[in-house]
């Protein structure tokens, strides 16, 4: 194993030692890491001083900990230009060739440059982290429990996990640094925006949330790593020379795998869509098995707290939900007022977002508003049980008649989300990142058209014109 | 030894390298000639295991390059177009680095470099920042690099280019004690001259495909024909009564001298002169006509241009 290792640490050693020798990496960040702490203290003192007027010890507590998380994240910010350069910026300057003609597996040198761009941020981080909370204790500040420090240190880990990988996949992709350069801001401003979330955690004091906020950020740089080493090709590093984009090439390139050869229609259904659809069988399987867990989790989660709270309500809580329930709309009312092509725009704009965020996501967000939707039917159905109705029959005669076409829509939609995502971080050798990413969005588009919009379409037709109708001669009956 | 079979290489709708066939052996230097763009550097790198071949196979070392890429990197020492040196490393260290790289012990890296340095001229230099090195210095280097680790096959792009004379001098004798010590070794080079100095076997390739390729004695009879050999008299001679032996055709006459073509020169070459011994006029000079590399190449590139062109 440690031979194994060796290369790695070689390539991150020279890497470092590199860096070391750069005044132009090297400043910037010896002077972010030791002068932030001071300009945020200044800040966190005068901040305390003008909070003490109004008793606003809350955020007082919580200011601490939002310092430390701002501190940890600058130099983190600053040394990303260390791991955006890694690859393209040894191949603009020709030092590329003899390192990818030495004896190293594809991951040694993957990881001796990842090992190299999360260390570097990550000693600065410390630092700063260290110099500040050292100024903090020397002015009687309370500093955050065990607990937040080490959820702190672990979040700025996964923060420099999370963007030294993702800058590295840039480096590997990029054809020059400038290219690189430019693309760091897909890294920066969605882990700003992560961090704003980060920061209302904070503020709201939910470590439990926190920690899932630690594991999330993990899951993601894990998946880039993964990614990363899967699209890793010594090839494509010395081949791609010029930044241009070909949209002929990229049409076409998607209008092949789209059309798959067909000679008819009756061929693309036959022979194309089929094979697409088998590709995502097995994430259709999973897709069925999350769709059972989810709405057993909803529906038992409905069962437990909201029988709950209808337990512990008080009288007038309880009379006010029956008022409530009294207000909602006459069931009756909607025959024939649900529009079909309201219906069926909804619903693919549904299955579009899912297809949408599970492509920035590698399927995770993708996959949860999927969850989100089944989960709904799990907790009506629960919630119908509660009201003390019978959940089965409303729901043969209210979701089955739409739902036999819509569901099986929904689940096609977020499988192929999430064969997207697995196929991603899936080495694909001897194709680029480019070419993998449109087959998958041909693979998407074949059974987004082929079969999700005419399933959808079918779906809405009958729940607008037929299921009221059913629905209504279920409830005449009750 | 290097052996290739209809070795191919293409990037979307171009045709890098187009069915190449080599076959190099130990104590053997292929030089591969053609112009910028041709195929050489994409034929090395896949010799390098950089590249995977679209079509055919290569054996390098005797690993094949696609299935054993490792080990057709750790047997092979490669110079590459540019000279791929970290500018803010020393000589030494650098060397140091590539030794760690390919597995040598403290002791051999020290040893090694400490060799190349000093055979090179590098070795007042040594702990001086390459980024200060000139031109000619950090090519040394970068050759001093590729031989690091002693490997059994040597690839070298322009192997002297940038350098003074002498440093090209001991370059070239460098490669001729590797040649002579069994490694296999191919060239990409301009140089001509040199190239006819080193090569055993010279390939020319043009649009991926290698037109020709053989030994330079091969490629002049291929190219050019049968060696011309010019007779010179000291005055004016008579050809009436020279019978010339079989083999030996008249290129050109003047009254001072003869020109011929002579198909195979070591059998022919003794009866051409007894035949012109008979004549009256003295002999003033019997020489062959040079015959250079540069006029094989040329000519062979001027004829793919004009097939080309045909079609």
């Amino acid at each position: 194993m440690s031979s194994k290792l060796r290369p790695v640490l070689l390539v991150a050693w020279r890497e470092l030692r590199d860096q070391l020798r750069d005044w132009r990496v090297l400043m910037p960040m010896v002077i972010l890491t030791l002068s932030f702490p001071f300009l945020m203290n200044e800040f966190a003192k005068q901040t305390v001083d003008f909070l003490n007027q109004f008793n606003a010890n809350l955020i007082i507590d919580r200011l601490v900990p939002f310092s430390i998380m701002i501190i940890g994240f600058f130099p983190i910010t600053i040394s990303l230009v260390v791991a955006l350069e890694s690859f393209v910026g040894e191949k603009e300057r020709g030092t590329i060739e003899p390192l990818l003609s030495a004896p190293f597996d594809d991951w040694q040198l993957y990881f001796g440059k990842l090992l190299v761009g999360v260390a570097t941020p990550l000693i600065a981080s410390y630092l700063s982290i260290g110099l500040y909370l050292i100024m903090v204790s020397r002015q009687g500040i309370a500093l955050p429990s065990f607990s937040v420090m080490v959820q702190l240190l672990l979040l700025t880990t996964a923060h420099a996990v999370l963007m030294v990988s993702a800058a590295i996949v840039i480096s590997v992709q990029s054809t020059s640094v400038k290219a690189a350069n430019l693309l760091a801001s897909f890294v920066v401003i969605p882990v700003a925006i992560l961090m704003q979330g980060e920061a209302v955690m904070l503020f709201w004091g939910n470590e439990q949330v926190l920690w899932l906020a630690v594991v999330g950020v993990l899951i993601i740089a894990l998946l880039l790593i993964r990614v990363g080493i899967a699209h890793f090709q010594r090839e494509y590093l010395l081949g791609r020379e010029i930044d241009t984009l070909n949209f002929h090439w990229m049409w076409r390139t998607f209008w092949r795998n789209f059309i798959g050869g067909a000679a008819s229609l009756w061929d693309w259904y036959g022979r194309v869509l089929r094979d697409s659809l088998r590709r995502i069988l097995p994430a259709l399987a999973f897709t069925l098995l999350i769709a059972g867990v989810s709405a057993w989790l909803s529906y038992a989660w409905v069962m437990d707290n909201v029988s709950d709270t209808i337990s512990k309500a008080s009288p007038e809580s309880l009379s006010r939900f029956e008022e409530s329930l009294g207000e909602l709309p006459d069931l009756s009312s909607l025959d024939g007022k649900l529009n079909a092509s309201f219906l069926f725009l909804n619903n693919t704009r549904a299955v579009a977002v899912i297809f949408l965020v599970g492509m920035f996501s590698f399927s995770v967000l993708g996959v949860l508003i999927y969850m989100l939707n089944i989960g709904l039917i799990g907790g009506l159905y629960a919630l119908f049980e509660l009201l003390g109705l019978q959940p089965l029959p409303l729901f043969m005669a209210g979701v089955a008649p739409h739902g036999i076409f819509e569901l099986p829509a929904l689940m096609i939609g977020s499988a192929v989300v999430l064969y997207i995502g697995a196929a991603i971080v899936t080495p694909q050798t001897g194709k680029s990142m480019g070419e993998v990413i449109l087959e998958l969005m041909a693979d998407w588009a074949k059974l987004f058209i082929g079969l999700v919009v005419p399933l959808l379409a079918i779906a809405a037709v009958i729940e607008a014109y037929i299921t009221p109708g059913i629905l209504l001669s279920v409830i005449g009956a009750g | 030894m290097i052996e290739t079979q209809d070795l191919g290489k293409q990037f979307h709708d171009f045709m890098a390298v187009d069915g190449v066939n080599l076959s190099v052996q130990p104590g053997q230097i292929l030089a591969l000639l053609g112009q910028n763009g041709a195929g050489k550097t994409t034929t090395v790198r896949m010799l390098t295991a950089l590249l995977q071949p679209s079509r055919g196979w290569a054996r390098v070392a005797g690993y094949d390059v696609v299935k054993k890429g490792h080990d057709v990197r750790a047997s092979v020492g490669v110079l590459t177009e540019q000279h791929g040196l970290y500018m803010r490393m020393t000589a030494i260290e650098y060397l140091d680095f590539f030794g760690q790289v390919y597995s040598l012990s403290p002791s051999a890296r020290k040893m090694r470099s400490e060799n190349l340095l000093d055979y090179f001229g590098l070795a007042e230099a040594a702990k001086r920042r390459i980024g200060e090195y000139s031109k000619g210095m950090r090519q040394k280097l970068a050759l001093a690099r590729a031989m690091m680790h002693e490997p059994g096959v040597l690839l070298l792009d322009e192997p002297t280019s940038a350098m003074d004379p002498e440093s090209a001098r001991l370059v070239r004798d460098e490669i001729a004690r590797l040649k002579s010590s069994s490694r296999t070794i191919v060239i990409c080079s301009h140089n001509l001259t040199e190239v006819e100095a080193l090569a055993d076997k010279i390939a020319i390739i043009y649009r991926g495909r290698i037109l020709i390729q053989g030994s330079l004695d091969e490629l002049k009879r291929q190219v050019l024909g049968a060696p011309e050999y010019e007779i010179k008299f000291a005055e004016a001679w008579d050809a009436r009564g020279v019978q010339l032996p079989h083999g030996v055709e008249t290129v050109s006459v003047t009254p001072t001298s003869l020109k011929v073509r002579v198909e195979a020169p070591g059998d022919a070459n003794p009866q051409l002169l007894k035949s012109l011994s008979t004549v009256s006029a003295p002999l003033l000079a019997f020489q062959e006509e040079t015959r250079t590399l540069e006029q094989v190449y040329l000519k062979v590139m001027a004829e793919a241009k004009g097939r080309e062109y045909v079609q």
